[in-house]
């Protein structure tokens, strides 16, 4: 379980999160929702420790990431598996080099012990006979499964997904939803996932929280969120025809 | 004067959080033959036409015949020594290494590398700028020294082959009232240059923000602050040590 108390950010005197609070619960799929540039992103970013809030605290299992030690911070990376939105890929790294990347750095395992966990996990994501290609020789698709498989390798407590499908075409989007989904109940970690996709809210959403310019609206579940009043949020979830239409049927 | 205390910051962090010794050797190994022995061609090619029009140049303005031939010689190696492989070949590299790295943080840094490494808890700076501040600084003292023997090579086949002075002069001029601390200088001025273009252009590129245009302008940026930085460490070591 991860616990966010009061997180405020600015950037240049601009104001991007205001005291924002919430508990993102483990082996569900918790979405951050919310328009572009509403600062979702850097809320996660916060989060996961890349920026360092003004004010608030981030607890993961009651251990603070902000406030505590060092080798606290150091343990908590350990336990973090993330899948940026650009996948995040290391160009110079074939793929088996890139998923096993985490445990060479992370872990002393021998190396037959590194490649087998590599090549559970890149069956895993339904990637074979790929470990030798360079990243740039793959699709966008199977760029966020070999992503998906290097944030999971080393058995992560908590996961984060940045937009995990976006620039996918909606069936590859609906399975790397999938493969997140099962991914968190097969391993009962604590996902994270930021996303604007209405399809991934109303597939996955087990808990979901609802940004709108820096500010937390509205927190429920996906069979909330079609039944809520609040105005801004039905802008966001019906914006499209496709919702509209489901919604009055 | 902000830029130069991020500057200050980013080396120190440099030695915090550091990885295995083990992690460092191989990478340091990597960055070595990218920055050392990927070179060696563009070194080669400079030094050895560098020494050949030098000898000429130098003949053609010493007119006097009272000057001997073996001046000519003389005056190509402490040229090589003094300035051209340390301070000429520092703006090759500069060109070549300083924008490469800048190129290659600040890819790193606008497709999300950087972030995914420090997820991981690892310290992206010492990880991927350290080894190649250190690889320079190794490296490119070796491309001088080998870049004063081309330089001097070059001269060689452009003097004796052109008819300008005889071999023997040649050789004797490149002996003659031989300072060995000028090599020495040569060596301190390479590991000076070699830190300033490998940081600077490291610190360009890591602190890179927003598309590719940004990497490109951080490429440009890292070789012109390089460059000036050289030129400003060569006048500042030269009175310092020989002044």
């Amino acid at each position: 379980m991860i616990k966010i108390n009061n997180i405020s950010k600015s950037f240049k005197g601009k104001q991007v999160l205001f005291d924002i609070s919430g508990t993102f619960f483990k082996g569900k799929n918790n979405l951050i929702i919310g328009s572009s540039g509403t600062g979702k992103s850097v809320l996660l970013k916060n989060i996961v420790g890349l920026i360092t809030p003004d004010l608030g605290d981030v607890k993961y299992n009651e251990r603070s990431f902000i406030n505590g030690s060092e080798q606290d911070r150091k343990q908590i990376r350990r336990e973090i598996g993330m899948l940026f939105q650009g996948s995040a890929l290391f160009d110079s790294k074939n793929i088996e080099e890139n998923v096993k990347f985490p445990l060479d750095i992370l872990t002393d395992f021998p190396e037959d012990e590194k490649i087998d966990r590599v090549n559970f996990c890149l069956e895993r994501v339904g990637l074979v006979n790929i470990n030798k290609k360079m990243p740039s020789e793959i699709s966008g698709g199977m760029k966020k499964r070999v992503g998906i498989a290097r944030a999971i390798v080393n058995k992560p407590n908590y996961l984060f997904c940045d937009e995990p499908n976006s620039g996918l075409d909606p069936q590859t989007g609906i399975k790397i939803d999938n493969l997140i989904k099962e991914i968190t109940s097969e391993y009962l970690i604590t996902t994270i996932i930021v996303t604007h996709d209405m399809n991934s809210v109303i597939e996955m959403g087990d808990h979901i929280m609802f940004l709108l310019e820096g500010k937390k609206l509205w927190e429920g579940t996906n069979d909330e969120i079609t039944k809520s009043d609040l105005k801004e949020l039905n802008d966001f979830v019906f914006a499209t025809q496709l919702m509209k239409r489901m919604h009055l049927r | 004067m902000r830029s130069l205390g991020k500057y200050v910051i980013f080396m120190g962090s440099l030695f915090t959080r550091r990885e295995t010794f083990n992690t460092y050797i191989r990478l340091i190994t990597q960055e070595c033959i990218n920055v050392g022995y990927n070179s060696l061609f563009i070194v080669g090619i400079v030094s050895i036409f560098m020494g050949a029009v030098t000898t000429i140049q130098t003949a053609f303005n010493l007119v006097s015949p009272f000057i001997p031939d073996y001046v000519i010689s003389l005056v190509v190696r402490d040229m090589a020594i003094l300035e051209l492989s340390p301070t000429i070949i520092a703006i090759i590299f500069a060109g070549k290494v300083g924008s490469s790295i800048a190129g290659e943080l600040g890819t790193m840094r606008i497709t999300e590398q950087i972030d995914a490494l420090e997820v991981m808890g690892i310290n992206a700076s010492s990880y991927l700028v350290l080894p190649k501040v250190i690889a320079c600084v190794i490296m490119y003292p070796m491309l001088v020294i080998l870049s004063i023997f081309l330089i001097l090579l070059g001269g060689y086949f452009a003097g004796t082959l052109t008819g300008i002075l005889s071999s023997i002069d040649y050789l004797y001029g490149i002996r003659y009232e031989f300072i060995e601390f000028n090599i020495t200088f040569a060596v301190i001025k390479a590991l000076v240059f070699s830190f300033l273009i490998a940081s600077i252009s490291s610190y360009k590129g890591f602190f890179t923000t927003g598309g590719s245009l940004e990497v490109g302008k951080a490429s440009t940026s890292a070789v012109t602050n390089s460059c000036i930085a050289v030129l400003l460490a060569d006048y500042a070591l030269a009175q310092l040590l020989m002044g």
